[in-house]
């Protein structure tokens, strides 16, 4: 089937040529930081986890979000679905690629990256999360793959997938659970020390990863002739929408528990995300666009998700309400938790972070070559489903 | 739809077997050694008595006392001392940065500390109150690798690249560590450094000391309470450099008529963040 990606109009080909030009630049960046060294970036003995390690972050919830098209079609048996499943599947695959480039290029050592497995050591929640991230990778390609060449075959897929598919769910739980007790598990991280991290996690996955594939739907239906169907839509939209009040609730919750117990460690990473800490003079607040910019997008897609004629009659506003959710959440996510967790640091003093051009080039290489190929597989299902049903 | 449901029935039963197993596993997380660990730790001490280990890990080394046990090495920091000679501290980092071969660079960023000079509420976030008395207020505070008991960087290391030895030093294996820097976020005392670019870029290389190695660039690395020195019978060199005022004072927390018990007894001293049940190695007399 892969023989599928190989033919295309030209869009086709200059989305891609467009794609593999930052992910050239964004090697030759790569290729600077491992000749230099991890200084090229904007980390630091304080804030000793940056870009990567959000994106990573955010990244592994947008895979964990497919199993919400998963769950429904094989649990619940809700033939809408049934066509975009494989959507859910192949952003899984895209998005675990692009997780674990973020972890090797953030690595000191990244030709040593095997040691994990060498040494394997069970008290370490990073170990864990290799396996499982590998794992859920793993169970998405199987399943992916056999289920669509069964598609193109127009046969039945094979009975000995299935357990391959029920195995994938709790997976996918554990992928972003497991991601969260990296963090909530430290001693002396206080914005990360919750148990209602995980929980958080999952709820703003479950609203960002199916918001991309809406925004996928829409965009395949325009150029394609790949429909997802009205009903599949307008009930990803319901957990979208469900999905992301609850991160809302969350997040809220932090803030009581927080304020109302006014215990200044777990009011500090708070302070200085949404409204800026002073000390000695200085204003340090270089997160708080992000954090506005979370809130604000977030009422606005919930908004535009949420009222019908935004939802059900323009294709505009439900694609602008979805990708508005999906920056949203990577705001929280992708920027907020990771680099505001570590300010202040063990010893109450400030550093910020700023990453350099050279980071930022490298973090755009890794989205385009995840893109990269999501757009290969994507190709690959629409153009089965095309000559199955065109 | 039937067969389908008998097969997710028997994946939910294989799955609650796997999950009745989960208690063990979780106290081995939760204590973060493993059984090869504590093997090494029974060879290690042909004298101990297998049983008496288990409880020496647990409870601050405390439990085990009055059995042979291991040693497990502490230092004690005396402000007091460091208040009448200010110089003392400069000393002690100057010759632990030279016998290591700690790089120096002047970008912020990229430094590299192994024993170094906070002020009090910085040290000691925990320990704030309204009004400080000058004294506190003016000290500054010599804060280096507390060698915890129960060390979170030891937990959280996906390669056993830091690990904690049966004599109480928290170690790193500079040759195995991938540079993740868990160890980093995960410690509550801020107490590691990672090598951002060459360290030899940091350092004179006709001044360094031979007989430690540099390290490389993408690792993390941190006081090893001269496990070196140690090793052979000498003490740190921070605490050696001090030797005359007695204001750092080292030995083994374990043996109860060690120098350092002697002044632990007879001393009101503090640690760094003791709710983080982390149980430090080095104590503080204010």
């Amino acid at each position: 089937m892969l023989e599928k990606a190989l033919r295309g109009n030209k869009y086709y080909w200059m989305w891609l040529g467009f794609l593999g030009t930052f992910m050239a630049i964004g090697a030759i960046c790569y290729v600077r930081q491992y000749n230099y060294g991890l200084g090229m970036t904007g980390m630091s003995r304080d804030v000793s986890w940056g870009l990567y390690i959000s994106q990573f972050t955010y990244l592994v919830g947008v895979a964990a979000g497919g199993v919400m098209l998963v769950l429904p079609y094989y649990i619940h048996n809700y033939k809408e679905f049934g066509r975009i499943t494989i959507l859910g599947e192949f952003l899984a695959i895209a998005s675990l690629v692009m997780c674990l480039m973020f972890i090797i290029v953030d690595l000191g050592q990244p030709i040593r990256a095997f040691n994990v497995m060498l040494h394997p050591t069970p008290h370490s929640m990073l170990f864990w999360d290799m396996l499982v991230l590998n794992g859920y990778l793993f169970l998405n390609l199987l399943c992916g793959w056999v289920i669509l060449t069964a598609e193109h075959k127009e046969v039945p897929p094979p009975k000995w997938i299935y357990p391959f598919v029920y195995i994938s769910i709790p997976f996918a739980i554990s992928i972003h659970t497991v991601t969260a007790m990296l963090y909530c598990g430290l001693p002396g991280r206080h914005f990360w020390l919750s148990a209602i991290i995980a929980p958080r996690f999952l709820a703003s996955a479950f609203a960002a990863g199916p918001s991309l594939i809406v925004v996928a739907a829409l965009i395949l239906k325009r150029i394609s002739k790949f429909d997802a169907g009205k009903k599949a839509i307008d009930k990803m939209v319901t957990i979208i929408l469900y999905a992301a009040l609850t991160n809302a609730f969350f997040v809220c919750l932090e803030f009581f528990v927080a304020y109302y117990s006014n215990v200044p460690a777990h009011k500090a990473a708070l302070n200085y995300l949404f409204f800026g800490i002073t000390e000695h003079g200085v204003t340090y607040n270089n997160l708080v666009p992000f954090m506005y910019g979370f809130v604000i997008l977030g009422v606005i897609a919930i908004a535009l998700l949420s009222i019908p004629y935004t939802r059900k009659k323009n294709e505009f506003f439900l694609g602008l309400g979805c990708v508005l959710m999906f920056i949203s959440l990577w705001l929280d996510k992708g920027v907020g938790f990771v680099l505001g967790g570590f300010v202040p640091n063990p010893l109450e003093q400030i550093t910020e972070y700023y990453p350099t051009p050279n980071e930022i080039m490298i973090t755009i290489a890794v989205w385009c070559t995840g893109f990269f190929i999501l757009s290969i597989l994507y190709k690959i299902a629409v153009k089965v489903e095309e000559d199955i049903h065109g | 739809m039937d067969k389908k449901r008998r097969d997710f029935l028997k994946i939910a039963g294989i799955s609650t077997l796997a999950g009745l197993g989960g208690p063990a596993v979780v106290d081995r997380l939760v204590n973060g050694t493993s059984p090869v660990g504590a093997n090494a730790a029974r060879e290690y001490d042909p004298d101990a008595q297998g049983e008496t280990h288990k409880a020496g890990a647990g409870e601050h080394g405390e439990a085990a006392e009055g059995a042979k046990t291991r040693k497990r090495w502490g230092i004690v920091i005396d402000l007091r001392k460091f208040r009448e000679d200010p110089e003392l501290a400069e000393k002690a980092i100057k010759v632990c940065n030279y016998n290591h071969n700690v790089p120096h660079f002047t970008n912020k960023r990229h430094e590299v500390k192994w024993i170094w000079l906070t002020e009090f509420e910085n040290a000691f976030p925990e320990h704030s109150q309204y009004h400080k008395d000058t004294k506190t207020l003016e000290t500054e505070v010599l804060v280096l690798c507390n060698h915890c008991d129960s060390p979170p960087c030891v937990r959280a290391c996906p390669t056993k690249a830091t690990f904690k030895s049966p004599d109480g030093i928290v170690g790193m294996d500079y040759h195995r560590c991938i540079g993740c820097r868990f160890c980093m976020a995960a410690c509550p005392y801020g107490s590691r450094s990672f090598n951002w670019r060459d360290p030899r870029a940091g350092l004179d290389m006709k001044k360094i000391n031979r007989k430690f190695p540099t390290r490389m660039r993408g690792v993390v690395e941190k006081c090893n309470m001269c496990v070196e020195r140690v090793g052979i019978g000498l003490q740190p060199a921070c605490v050696e450099v001090c030797s005359e005022s007695k204001a750092m004072i080292f030995g083994d927390l374990n043996d109860p008529n060690s120098e350092i018990r002697q002044v632990l007894k007879n001393n009101f001293t503090i640690q760094r963040k003791p709710s983080m049940g982390t149980h430090p190695s080095v104590f503080y007399i204010v």
